[in-house]
């Protein structure tokens, strides 16, 4: 067993009393009914965040949580029941309400196998110690400097920091014994200029999985300049055109389209139940030859980067669609036993409260060979959208948006005019299908993304080279 | 703090008065301790959630679901320095660790001189039972019944249902208290139980998918599991032989739910928050017309049973109700006491939010306002983002029915709407009398003049 797992163990069991045994007993009573898997999970969390307005650090909160989540599969029925409290009464009962979704059985035994060769996708301390607390005021007062300096037209900053430091721990009826220890740390800046009566906002952020050591004076100027940058654009800038055309999304942050396009769509949860718009379409086309797109959980140290995932499988990539063609869905390990394929190591939750599910890491489009340049050059009239806000899906339909934080038109290959923020609308099965030119600067985006699924925000990347999209709805006025 | 889990016993068992009890001394001592320590105020929120949540997928339990679930928060103010910590466990070393916590932070923060509790003057003394506390005494076995039955009646409205995303029951009690060093405190137990069910229904052009649901404080308020199924059925089948439109302009019908958003837009729009920041387009809109005179939109916080209902708010104010918007004017922003003091004006009991909110209407029903529209888009989903609050710009993905004539004719989808939310604000042209009543926003359809339509 790893140093790592014996402390981690140590520090869910001990103060309750318990351990391996206690969770080899308990995991046996569940599986004396008819249950195929049974499971618990521990977690504990760290989470700070500060907040900068007005030039002062006015808000801070800490939060500190732990419980753990009791999980019972039959065939693809679930039962689950969780705890704050870590003694065995209270593991003896979330056990016995989750293993109800099953009749009482026959009997199993229960044998803990450690993994060997975990390889750690990150650090392993605790970033909300990786600086004194002056040191973390002064980030956000470098931010709210560097906005200020950037222009003198900034009337209001917004800057926050945010660390997580999260243990779990993991054991099963299939032997898996696993844990991990996962850091997270965040930096967002929000400005907000007035010019000519008028008034805009702009945003940035970045972060990763490591300590508040990554959030350097170089990153925290890029961090200042782009978020100045995005409102004084958007200051000058014009409705934005209605209709199908050709748009350029720039690379990086932009690939929300993949996540929203495509990626839920081939989380496996949906395919097994056929409620997906890619249900039983492995091995069809489902992008132009020029799309590569993998799931990559192993990148050292990206927001979306995981040792293992909530199910202890190590995590891994998965190549989702190869040259255009759809070769694979993300599959936590219930989803993967029922389609009789194996987990891809997205097995993800919130948190002990919350079920897994398939999920993604970081999502991204390989590298094609086309230059920006080029692929500006050849819209005759368009849309370049280096960067966006959110988006959603609805997965059954295909039908996803996304809308821009920033983007111009394009006229006779030249970047022209900035317009307001539109949303655009495709449908996910054959968007990519439209894709003409790939650009050869695949770029990850900064570490922000929040994914959200059935009520739970887990936190993924992003990244694509530019790419241009032959034809898309854009949502403006004009 | 654990409670017996079994198959047979409800879900909902909670001994309100040990749990209130055990709140009061417990917050009461942490209170003091922090002052002990150097506070000059505190705040403590806590709340005790348990219930069930049964899924049922063709017809068959898919999930069983027992929720616990705990929180505690406590903010500290060291002068006019400001500490928050909060945590899941609710033992007494884990508390004393949050106020340790957010006394630590609070050392840390600038001093804000807008910060600090509400005025203690201002505290709600006026309390009131709005029976919000219905518990069910359901257990899995009945929750499961419920969805089954309800799923079932869905699946088998039509052939054209193809598949399910399932159906669910779940139940839910809660216990929220809440003090501060003014002396203030209250406790509200609540319940609330839902129904809803999410069918798939499929056609040469691909799957439509959708849902209805209902919700309530009480079990009598819930619509039966044949409503609801049936009703998810019918939205589902409706969406079948969908069609895009071409890029143009229309008028727009927002059924409630919809309306609800675009109200959700206003709400935010006056938030103290934003006001404060300069970061609204309705910046300027206090006692000036923004809707048209027919639109009135009352805050009501006593109704009894309501989803929002509440005698305090989440600072200790006493609610009152009021007009939000009279005879399409604006008569309050929504401002806690931090927003009001940086705007120098009065705190309005909305932190947290608006308690209950009734929207008038031109007593028109939905097929009234349809046949009003004769030519245009009646919106029934949207998705993404979208909206700007500095500017009011607005660009939503979208889908509905197109009507011809006053007649619905098809199903739309993969379209986008845009506009500006202070144009569309100023030009509605008739509200709805048809009254979606499972939310605490309550408002019928919205019809509104050309907005731009992206489709093909």
């Amino acid at each position: 067993m790893s140093q790592t797992l014996i402390n981690t163990s140590n520090e869910f069991l001990a103060e309750g009393g318990l351990d391996s045994s206690d969770l080899v007993t308990t995991l046996e009573s569940m599986m004396s009914h008819q249950i195929d898997f049974a499971e618990m999970y521990f977690q504990s969390s760290r989470h700070e965040s500060w907040m900068l307005e007005d030039g002062i650090v006015k808000d801070a909160s800490f939060s500190s949580d732990k419980g753990v989540g009791i999980r019972a599969l039959s065939g693809d029925k679930t039962g689950f029941a969780y705890s704050e409290e870590i003694i065995l009464p209270a593991l003896q009962q979330a056990a016995n309400a989750s293993r109800t979704i099953a009749l009482a059985g026959s009997q199993s035994m229960v044998k803990l196998s450690p993994i060997s060769g975990q390889i750690a996708r990150y650090a392993q301390d605790d970033p909300l110690m990786s600086l004194t607390e002056a040191e973390k005021l002064s980030i956000l007062h470098r931010l709210d400097q560097l906005a200020r300096q950037a222009d003198p037209r900034v009337r209001e900053v917004i800057a926050s920091l945010s660390g997580v430091y999260e243990k779990i721990l993991v054991c099963a009826s299939d032997g898996t014994f696993a844990s991990d220890i996962r850091p997270l740390v965040r930096a967002n800046v929000t400005v907000i200029i007035d010019k000519n009566g008028k008034t805009e906002r702009g945003s940035a952020g970045a972060g990763g999985r490591d300590s508040y050591q990554i959030l350097n004076d170089e990153l925290l100027q890029q961090l200042a300049k782009e978020a100045v940058h995005q409102a004084l654009v958007n200051l000058d800038a014009i409705a934005a055109p209605a209709g199908q055309m050709p748009v350029v999304l720039g690379s990086g942050w932009p690939a929300v389209l993949l996540h929203e396009a495509i990626g839920h769509g081939l989380e496996g949860d949906f395919n097994r139940k056929g409620s997906s718009a890619f249900s039983d379409r492995i091995g069809q086309r489902v992008a132009s030859p020029l799309c590569t797109i993998v799931d990559d959980g192993t990148i050292q140290g990206r927001r979306g980067s995981l040792s293992i995932d909530d199910e202890g499988t190590p995590s891994q990539s998965t190549t989702l669609i190869e040259n255009g063609i759809l070769t694979g869905y993300m599959h936590d390990k219930k989803n993967a036993r029922l389609m009789q394929q194996k987990s891809t190591g997205n097995g993800r939750r919130e948190s002990y409260s919350c079920l897994p599910m398939p999920r993604m890491t970081n999502t991204y489009m390989l590298a094609g060979e086309a230059e920006k340049e080029d692929i500006i050059k050849s819209v005759k009239k368009g849309l370049y959208a280096p960067n966006f806000g959110g988006g959603q899906v609805d997965i059954t339909s295909g039908k996803f948006v996304f809308s821009t934080s920033e983007a111009y038109l394009i006229e006779d290959g030249k970047i022209t005019a900035p317009v307001k923020g539109a949303t655009l609308i495709g449908n996910g099965p054959d968007v990519l299908t439209k894709v003409s030119m790939v650009g050869n600067d695949m770029a990850l985006d900064n570490g922000v993304g929040i994914c959200g699924k059935a009520g739970q925000s887990v936190p993924v990347g992003v990244g694509q080279p530019t790419l241009k999209i032959d034809e898309l709805t854009v949502g403006g006025t004009n | 703090m654990s409670q017996e889990i079994n198959q047979t016993s409800s879900a909902d068992q909670m001994d309100i008065k040990k749990e209130v009890d055990f709140f009061e001394q417990t917050c009461g001592d942490l209170v003091d301790y922090a002052k002990k320590k150097g506070a000059s105020q505190v705040e403590v929120g806590v709340s005790k959630d348990i219930g069930l949540s049964v899924s049922v997928r063709n017809r068959e339990i898919e999930t069983l679901e027992y929720n616990r679930d705990n929180s505690f928060g406590i903010t500290v103010y060291l002068g006019k320095q400001k500490g928050i910590a909060t945590t899941s466990d609710l033992s007494i070393k884990a508390l004393h660790g949050a106020v340790d916590a957010a006394l630590n932070i609070a050392k840390h923060t600038q001093a804000d001189p807008c910060s600090g509790l509400a005025d203690a003057e201002l505290m709600a003394t006026n309390s009131m039972d709005l029976e919000l506390d219905h518990p069910m005494g359901i257990n899995a076995e009945t929750a499961k019944q419920q969805a089954l039955e309800c799923e079932a009646y869905g699946l088998d409205f039509s052939d054209k249902i193809s598949n399910s995303e399932g159906s669910s029951f779940s139940s839910h009690r809660n216990i929220r208290f809440y003090t501060n060093s003014h002396g203030f405190k209250a406790a509200t137990p609540s319940t609330r139980h839902s129904l809803s069910c999410v069918l798939i229904a499929e056609d040469h052009l691909g799957k439509q998918r959708d849902h209805w649901y209902t919700i309530s404080r009480d079990a009598d308020g819930l619509e039966t599991g044949k409503v609801v199924g049936e009703k998810a059925a019918e939205k589902t089948i409706a969406r079948l032989n969908a069609r895009q439109i071409k890029t143009q302009k229309a008028k727009v019908l927002f059924i409630p739910e919809m309306a609800r958003s675009l109200i959700g837009n206003f709400k935010a729009a006056i938030s103290g928050t934003n006001i404060y920041r300069k970061s609204s387009f309705l910046l300027d809109c206090l006692n000036s017309k923004i809707f048209p005179d027919f639109v009135s939109m009352q805050e009501k916080p006593f109704i009894k049973k309501g989803l929002a209902s509440t005698w305090y708010d989440n600072e200790g104010l006493a609610t009152k109700e009021q007009a939000i918007v009279q005879d399409g004017i604006v008569n309050t922003f929504l401002l806690n006491s931090y927003s009001a003091r940086k705007l120098n004006m009065q705190p309005t009991s909305h932190c947290g939010g608006v308690h209950n909110l009734h929207v008038s209407n031109s007593d028109l029903s939905f097929e009234q306002m349809v046949k009003q529209m004769n030519n245009g888009l009646i919106v029934t989903e949207m998705m993404g983002q979208g909206v700007n609050m500095i500017t009011g710009d607005y660009s939503r993905g979208a889908s509905g029915f197109w009507v011809e004539n006053g007649e619905i004719q098809f199903f739309v989808q993969e379209i986008t709407i845009a506009g500006n939310l202070k144009e569309m604000f100023a030009n509605v042209i008739a509200i709805g009398n048809d009254y979606d009543r499972r939310s605490s926003l309550l408002t019928g359809s919205w019809l509104l003049p050309e907005m731009m339509i992206a489709g093909s």
